[in-house]
């Protein structure tokens, strides 16, 4: 019996905007515990929220990107229950009437395209955090620090459309490149700020209906998200084969030990009693604003992706790479050399990533030191071999830390690349009369001996020659001894 | 609508409420009665009728910017039934986890 | 007449002197304590905190300038204040001190006001009669055996007895109005949205309005000046500036006031209907117009008030619960630390009403009582603008009763509600609502209602102006000096 993998994900996006969903606290990650709190956040007694506006500017901007279906009118609801993290016992969230239905988001796995449909995207306050329990003296307790209780979330559902846990990967990754994208979120799973939950089911390949599905929490990574999926289609696939029942429970990820551990399952399911959240008005989102947002947006990644193959001849894999920020397509559409966009592409991804990689910049970071004009001349120097090889590595060394262009650099450094007729053919003359041998092997065919006289070249350059010339200037000049 | 014993300690586990057995059965017969009465709006015939919804016109949103009410943290924690280095502390928060 | 002490003078009039340099901001609020408090507090039991040292440090720190310049003011336990504790007539906050100002206080304070303490009420304003306050009842400063009303108890009898010319309450179905008539005193509830609700506790959030207690209508409407208008802090606030109540003097030529007498034909105390006649007459005679005509019953308000109110409460309160503030349970573990928390600190009728709430909100049982109490509002504020059209107030009794004796309702929670049947209407709606006093019956006080359409203050207190300009009623004059006999009976 063949199974498929039904999968649909819960995510939570945190906004970075400048203070909370609700107070003008500081929207900040890393203070001192209890330091970003007010009476809102805190929820102390007679405390009432106000909106941030650009909280919803931003979930706008996702829902716009999204194509969804976005509500003029939407309605903040409360979700009653008791946590210790939960500053009020209920959160102020979205429920019957969320700001965003429908819409969905391109991926592409193992090379083929899919467009993953969203069931809704509604906006939310995140929670306080709870650590797990330490000895204090004779008892064990847990501390809470409500600096997070506040912050904008929006909680992002997908339709049980995803079919593997490479394709949950897909998601996450596309997903966390357009908040960033959007510049509404930094995404980073790690910090929190890109968080998801999977709900996870089998059924028999072909099938219409759902089977029972079970829900998969802490999953703190993408690679962690991946797994967990993975784990937990075998588990079920395992149940099943062996005549097995799914019943429906929660699932906690154990990331080092690589294994689900089943939450115990309570005796009454949460009853959140949502209802409308009364100090908040219906939340407006004209059609102005709307259009204004929808106006604004940028060229999307997916669609950067495709242009970018398609104008500039690209291979999707670098297409994808170019296109994990706009920072980093804004930068390589801006310092391409007509023609050589395979040539810019390989030292971008190369050269350049390595060098934000060792040195934990941003690409901002290096577009500073080598704005994109320079860093375009410096690439139509390579593409016009005036600089060879290892000459360029040399040149692009030197570039994010001394300014010039090329032939500033090279004179700088005491560096001279051998190039021209007038300084070649002497040196290629020499080397030919140096080795008459290997000349007669090479014109009486043998080709490999050819490369040991273009090495010859390049030793009495300095290995400073552009070997393209080196071999041409070789050849006419072989050429011309045979003739003689 | 009777509300019974039973009924009455579901409720008052959803509010994180304990109650004797004499007060949960008191409450049971009260809220009982209450509920009754309520059931005088059916009198009403309210099938059209929207649901009350707070709509001012334009509500004016508040701009991202602080508002000056953030507290310092050593007030945050003042009233704290129990705290220790700036954090809030609570009776273990563990994850159920079946073995 | 003898020669009013400082008690006994309006709040303009004390603000006034203030201002001129006649009177030292501190001295309204000793004269109150010193005469009447020191009389009748022990007794009345009005105020839960209050002390001479904060009395003075607050006095100091008045500006000498403002519309309410060292005119005492007694809140409502249940508004934010950082210079006092704030209990909402509870256990379950323990000693805890706000560190914030609601937002009504610091308007207060910037008009010069001088708080000097904080009034006594039912517990978490869920009550009809202050006795259901942690820390026993007020009494009423009329008849030591009955009811003040609630669940502002506390300031509408502070102000009946004298301790202070001006107090805060909340109303959430009557709780300013109803006090407000059993113990003699105006008391306004404004439009929803007007006065901000930051820093009050919430109960009811949809329903719930800071309201206001004097002894004369002008008192009403400088407060109301002071206190009415935007706040940052509070979203739910009503759009445009709020009405200009400065003309309360007007008079009432030309105003209708409507008169649906089939609510009180049956279950209405004949003292109470009997106000109301004087009432209609005396605004006929300066010149209203009454428009008979039939009202919805008030019974399904109660029934819709029920269920919304405590459905809001229920999450309301939720957040009290031992983790960040307040009082804390023993307990091992985090479920009982809820559990008793909350079992130890709310008394008897807040659990009962969380319970409601709960209940009428959880799965299976939300569109039955929530979601129709939900439609039963709408179509009862129709009802309200449906009526406004053809008047421009209404006149109704306030209670259908006057004071009932203490412990007489408190076994019966159904029939305490009950007699919140004239007041609940208007919480619903949103409109603002005004008790007005209109003398003693049996030694008794009983009040009549105003109620306007959104933003009609200025209506209401024309009309209040014309009941009170109306004179005497038996031993207690209404008008600007008048002097205080105390029946004080037990």
């Amino acid at each position: 019996m063949a199974w498929e993998a039904v999968i649909g994900l819960e995510c939570h996006v945190q906004l970075k905007t400048r203070t909370k969903m609700f107070c003008g606290c500081p929207n900040r990650f890393g203070a001192e515990p209890n330091a970003n709190v007010c009476p809102v956040c805190l929820g102390l007694p007679g405390a009432l929220p106000r909106t941030n506006e650009r909280a919803l500017e931003y979930a706008l901007r996702l829902g716009a990107a999204l194509a969804c279906e976005i509500a003029g009118e939407s309605v903040f609801a409360r979700k009653n229950y008791f946590y210790p993290d939960m500053p009020k016992n209920y959160q102020v969230s979205q429920y019957d009437r969320p700001l965003c239905v429908g819409g969905s988001l391109p991926i592409a796995v193992d090379g083929e395209r899919h467009a993953v449909p969203l069931t809704r995207i509604h906006c939310e306050e995140d929670a306080g955090k709870s650590f797990h329990p330490e000895r204090h003296g004779d008892r064990r307790l847990s501390r809470v620090d409500f600096n997070r209780a506040g912050v904008p979330l929006l909680e992002l559902v997908t339709e049980p459309a995803l079919r593997s846990p490479e394709a949950c990967a897909a998601f996450l990754h596309a997903l966390r490149r357009l908040v960033r994208w959007l510049g509404i979120s930094d995404g980073d799973m790690e910090k929190g700020q890109l968080r998801c939950d999977a709900n996870v089911s089998l059924r028999p390949a072909g099938a219409t209906t759902l089977g029972t599905k079970t829900e998969l929490k802490n999953l703190n990574t993408i690679k962690g998200v991946e797994r967990g999926v993975a784990a937990e289609i075998e588990r079920q696939r395992q149940l099943l084969a062996a005549g097995g029942r799914v019943t429906q429970a929660t699932l906690l990820f154990d990331a080092d030990r690589d294994r689900l551990a089943v939450m115990r399952s309570k005796e009454h399911a949460h009853d959140y009693r949502y209802f409308p959240e009364p100090d908040l008005p219906v939340l407006r989102a004209s059609e102005a604003r709307v259009a204004a947002v929808r106006a604004a947006s940028p060229e999307l990644p997916w669609a950067r992706e495709a242009r970018l193959r398609e104008t500039f001849a690209l291979p999707a894999y670098d297409a994808a790479v170019l296109t994990e920020s706009r920072e980093l397509s804004d930068y390589f559409e801006a310092c391409v050399p007509s023609g050589h966009a395979k040539l810019a592409s390989n030292w971008l991804m190369t050269e350049v990533l390595r060098v934000l990689k060792e040195r934990d910049w941003s690409i901002s970071d290096w577009s500073e030191r080598v704005p994109a004009a320079r860093f375009r001349g410096f690439l139509a120097k390579v593409a016009a071999r005036e600089l060879p090889g290892p000459v360029a590595k040399q040149v692009f060394s030197w570039l994010a830390d001394e300014p010039g262009d090329a032939g500033a650099l090279l004179e700088r450094h005491g560096v001279k690349v051998a190039s021209g007729e007038e300084t070649l053919r002497p040196l290629v003359r020499a080397v030919i009369d140096e080795h008459p041998g290997p000349v007669a092997q090479v014109l009486a065919g043998e080709e490999r001996t050819f490369g040991f006289l273009v090495g010859q070249v390049m030793k009495k350059s300095g290995g400073q020659a552009v070997p393209q010339e080196v071999q041409r200037l070789l050849r006419e000049e072989l050429a011309a001894r045979a003739r003689s | 609508m009777a509300i019974d014993r039973a009924e009455a300690a579901r409720i008052a586990e959803l509010a994180r409420l304990s109650l004797s057995p004499e007060e949960l059965d008191r409450m049971a017969i009260q809220l009982s009665n209450v509920l009754e009465f309520a059931a005088t709006l059916d009198q009403l015939s309210l099938g059209d009728e929207p649901l009350t919804v707070f709509a001012p016109p334009e509500a004016a949103l508040r701009k991202d910017e602080p508002d000056g009410r953030t507290l310092d943290a050593e007030t945050a924690v003042a009233n704290a039934p129990e705290a220790e280095g700036g954090f809030f502390l609570v009776p273990p928060v563990v994850e159920d986890l079946e073995p | 007449m003898s020669a009013t002490a400082t008690w006994q003078r309006p709040a303009r009039a004390i603000a006034a002197d203030v201002r001129a340099g006649r009177l030292a901001p501190g001295d309204a609020a000793e004269s109150g304590f010193d005469g009447p408090g020191a009389r009748w507090e022990h007794d009345v039991h009005a105020t839960l905190s209050t002390d001479a040292a904060a009395r003075s440090r607050a006095a100091a720190k008045a500006p000498k300038e403002g519309r309410l310049a060292g005119v005492p003011v007694l809140l409502k336990d249940n508004l934010c204040t950082l210079d006092h504790p704030t209990t909402c007539g509870s256990r379950i906050l323990g000693s805890w001190r706000s560190p914030y100002d609601a937002t009504v206080v610091r308007r207060l304070r910037e008009a010069g006001a001088v708080i000097v303490g904080k009034g006594n009420m039912d517990e978490f304003a869920m009550g009809s009669s202050t006795e259901f306050s942690a820390f026993g009842p007020t009494r009423n400063p009329f008849d030591l055996a009955r009811v003040p009303g609630g669940s502002s108890g506390g300031p509408a009898a502070a102000v009946a007895y004298g301790l202070v010319p001006l107090a805060l309450g909340s109303d959430t179905g009557g709780s300013v109005r109803q006090p407000a008539a059993f113990c003699g005193v105006l008391g306004l509830k404004p439009t929803y949205g007007r006065l901000s609700r930051y820093g009050l506790v919430a109960f009811g959030s949809s329903l719930d309005q800071v309201g206001i207690f004097a002894r004369h209508v002008g008192d009403v409407a400088e407060a109301y000046v002071v206190l009415a208008g935007a706040d940052p802090f509070d979203a739910s606030m009503r759009e445009g500036p709020a009405p200009d109540v400065s003309a309360w003097d007007a008079g009432v030529a030309g105003l209708r006031f409507g008169w649906p007498s089939n609510l009180w034909k049956d279950g209405v105390d004949e003292a109470i209907v009997d106000a109301l006649e004087r009432a209609a007459g005396a605004l006929e005679r300066a010149g209203a117009t009454r428009v008979p005509f039939e009202f919805l019953p008030g019974a399904f308000s109660v029934a819709t008030y029920y269920l919304l109110a405590t459905a809001e409460a229920s999450s309301n309160l939720a957040r009290f619960d031992g983790v960040r503030y307040g009082h804390r349970a023993a307990a091992d573990e985090l479920s009982a630390l809820y559990a008793r928390t909350r079992g130890e600190g709310f008394g008897p009728e807040v659990r009962r009403r969380i319970l409601l709430g709960t209940y009428a909100l959880s799965a299976g049982y939300h569109d039955q009582f929530y979601a129709k109490a939900q439609r039963a509002r709408t179509r009862i504020a129709r009802e309200y603008a449906e009526a406004f059209a053809r008047c421009d107030l209404l006149l109704m009794p306030t209670t259908p009763t006057p004071p009932f004796k203490l412990g007489e309702k408190t076994d019966d929670p159904l029939a305490m509600y009950l007699s919140d049947v004239f007041t609940i209407g208007a919480n619903l709606a949103g409109i603002p609502g005004l008790s007005v006093p209109m003398g003693l019956a049996s030694g008794l006080p009983v009040g009549v209602q105003l109620l306007g359409p959104a933003d009609a203050e200025p209506v209401l207190l024309r009309a209040a102006r014309a009941l009170e300009a109306e004179g005497r009623v038996g031993d207690i004059p209404t008008g600007y000096e008048w002097e205080f006999t105390w029946p004080g009976k037990r």
